[in-house]
């Protein structure tokens, strides 16, 4: 169960290798988590992730999980939830993809688009229904700003974003009364595996500030946390710019 | 029996929501039905919420809502006892009791708890250290256990000792047989003295509580320095028939039970009403307003033990967040981590407006009843105050140490592993629910989260 400050004591993280979701793992083991499921395709990086959650005293069980094969979901994470309640779970996975390359081969392009929207529809749901049927729990999605506007340096991966947020907000709604929270979290540019040499943008983050705002966010129950707090400015801003401007600056 | 409906729970503290089955049994044997049919995410029984914590939540489960059952089968005003069920408040028996010359043994700072819930809490007023708890006085009750059988449970036996602060998880209490306390007024005589440090406080309780039934101190944990700890005590008794001034009103009827109501507090507050600024400047108040030394005024019952009670959802005034109870005891001898203790949260700036300092006196076998012979701290504070959960986890870390124990009625956030520390029969808990209820049908977010 989660304690009066919204601090899970079992963890399942979808992308078991992610850094944000490992970062934040960490924090909430520091604190109550004593259970961590790591989701994610088998690999040395998912057994290494699980070694260093255990190093700092958790119970980490690895299960094997392909974001791409929705087929398979309910039967594995079904099985997840068969063994106990799972308090929180986060929503992690999710690939950049190379927007250059992606424009000239529609298959690759098509792969962001199922592993960030499809894979996430369908292990949200699957996951939705089962904190339902336990009456509580915190699902947390991995969102971006990219999801927020679209431009032209990495649509393909912003439009996936942009379903994805668009999705896990309208679950929210469909889950508010039910005990079940839904928190969309949209990080600016994070120092990352994922951002490893490309420019850095304005307001760039680390994996920790995003986990410290994730466990900020379950205390408060929000529902939106962006990452730095400062981009729900920036961005409102951003969204209201006329197109013809917006395609002439530098982002 | 009212249909199902789904809602969202909350202890008395507001923090951490899940949804239940909420069920409303009018007649035991609905009762009987509720828990029987609960299905495989069981059900606690719940009375007026008042628990600060998770204790009367059950997620994806049952909550049994058992104010439906609020009947007073018998009074005996002779012999000084009540027969009632286990949904009577302590405000419906004081309002039938207190005409007839009898209070109830033991009240919390509010009378909104059924009795159900006093016994399952194990609950203790300011007059511990001279009636102990609850479930002292209760001469019998009748238990619904998870197979659907109903029976009688007696002071001496393990399943009494199992169900007195066991959090309702032994089974739904449906009656029970209380023994009250005689009274020849609805008035209090109330001593009022002020204690400049916590130093100076220890040892005016430590040298003259005995002389009063009811005992508690007010402490500002916002003072600092040398004002650590300075504290408003106030004591007294039940008054008798002649410290009624001759002529007064209260002289016509001295039993007369009068309560007053405020406004509700708003549904909706911002956060941060009550910050270290209002906080500090409420206490300062309080503090300076309190008489440097009174004695023998007289006070309403309901004043002089239920303050908040004439404001209805004082609890909101926390706002959306809600807030964290803190009560802890540690035993005579270790009044050094009780020092320690308040230095550090008059440090760390808690806004707590309603810290409770008093002295227990001997314990009652309930085997996870919460009182010691000891000093017990009660505090609230916002659940929003950063680090807050890192910090109680470290009082938790001195408490334990010390052999003291947190309050499981008021408890949302302590770490599981310490729970054995601080419950030595916990042991003797586990094992008898696991034959009573080998199942698991009385389950809450309490025991998921502590296993208990």
């Amino acid at each position: 169960m989660k304690d009066a400050f919204g601090i899970p004591q079992s963890l399942l993280v979808l992308g078991g290798t992610s850094e944000i979701a490992l970062a934040t793992a960490r924090r909430l083991v520091a604190r109550r988590t004593r259970t961590v499921w790591l989701a994610g395709r088998p690999s040395p990086a998912l057994e290494q992730a699980a070694a260093g959650l255990r190093a700092l005293g958790a119970e980490v069980r690895t299960v094997a999980f392909d974001a791409l094969d929705p087929e398979s979901h309910e039967a594995v994470l079904g099985k997840v939830f068969a063994e106990s309640d799972i308090d929180l779970v986060l929503l992690a996975f999710g690939i950049l993809g190379d927007q250059a390359h992606d424009e000239r081969e529609p298959v690759s392009a098509v792969r962001v688009a199922q592993t960030n929207y499809t894979g996430a529809v369908s292990a949200g749901l699957v996951s939705a229904a089962a904190l339902q049927a336990q009456g509580h729990g915190s699902l947390v999605v991995l969102s971006s700003v990219a999801g927020e506007r679209a431009r032209r340096a990495n649509f393909i991966y912003g439009s996936s974003k942009a379903g994805l947020d668009a999705f896990a907000q309208g679950l929210g709604d469909a889950l508010h009364g039910t005990g079940v929270h839904v928190m969309v979290v949209r990080p600016g540019f994070v120092r990352s595996r994922m951002t490893a040499g490309l420019e850095e943008a304005p307001l760039a983050t680390t994996p920790e500030a995003v986990a410290t705002a994730i466990e900020l966010g379950l205390r408060r129950r929000s529902e939106t946390v962006w990452v730095p707090g400062a981009l729900r400015l920036v961005m409102s801003a951003v969204r209201h710019l006329p197109r013809a401007v917006f395609r002439r600056l530098p982002v | 029996m009212s249909a199902d409906t789904t809602v969202s729970v909350t202890g008395w503290g507001r923090t951490a929501p899940t949804a239940a089955r909420l069920i409303r049994p009018a007649t035991y044997e609905e009762a009987a039905a509720a828990v029987r049919e609960c299905g495989a995410r069981g059900g606690i029984p719940r009375g007026l919420g008042r628990a600060y914590g998770d204790a009367a939540q059950n997620a994806g489960g049952a909550v049994f809502d058992m104010t439906g059952l609020d009947r007073i089968h018998a009074i005996d005003a002779d012999g000084g006892t009540v027969l009632c069920d286990a949904g009577v408040s302590l405000h419906r028996l004081m309002e039938v009791l207190l005409p007839l010359g009898w209070f109830v043994p033991v009240t919390p700072g509010t009378r909104y708890v059924t009795v159900g819930g006093a016994i399952g809490a194990d609950i203790h007023g300011k007059n511990h250290h001279v009636s102990g708890s609850f479930s002292r006085h209760v001469l019998a009750f009748e238990l619904l256990t998870a197979d659907g059988g109903i029976r009688t449970v007696t002071p001496g036996t393990p399943l009494f000792d199992a169900t007195a602060g066991g959090m309702g998880l032994t089974g739904v209490i449906l009656t029970a047989t209380v023994r009250l306390h005689p009274v020849e007024t609805a008035l209090m005589t109330v001593d009022t003295e002020r204690a400049t440090d916590l130093d100076d406080l220890m040892a005016r309780l430590t040298a003259t509580d005995h002389r009063y039934r009811y005992s508690v101190a007010w402490i500002d944990l916002l003072a600092r320095g040398a004002a650590t700890g300075r504290a408003v005590l106030t004591r007294g008794d039940h008054a008798p028939l002649d410290a009624l001034p001759k002529g007064a009103r209260a002289r016509r009827d001295p039993l007369a039970f009068r309560t007053s109501r405020f406004p509700a507090a708003p549904a909706s507050l911002p956060e941060g009403l009550l910050s270290r600024t209002t906080v500090g400047l409420f206490n300062e108040v309080w503090y300076r307003k309190a008489p440097r030394a009174q004695k023998g005024r007289l006070q309403r019952i309901a004043s002089f033990f239920h303050p908040l009670d004439g404001v209805p959802h004082w609890n909101r005034i926390y706002g959306r967040g809600g807030f964290v109870q803190y009560q802890f005891v540690v035993g005579y001898g270790r009044e050094d981590t009780l020092r320690r203790i308040v230095r550090r949260i008059s440090e760390h700036r808690c806004p707590s407006f309603l810290a409770v300092l008093k002295r227990f006196g001997d314990a009652d076998p309930g085997w996870l009843s919460f009182p010691v012979p000891g000093w017990t701290l009660a505090l609230d504070i916002p659940a929003g105050l950063p680090g807050l959960g890192a910090f109680l986890d470290e009082l938790d870390e001195e408490v334990a140490a010390a052999g003291g124990r947190v309050y499981l009625a008021k408890d949302s956030r302590l770490r599981p592993d310490l729970l054995a520390a601080m419950y030595p029969r916990l042991d003797d808990f586990r094992a008898l629910r696991a034959e009573l209820d080998p199942r698991g049908v009385f389950t809450s977010d309490l025991s998921r989260r502590l296993t208990l």
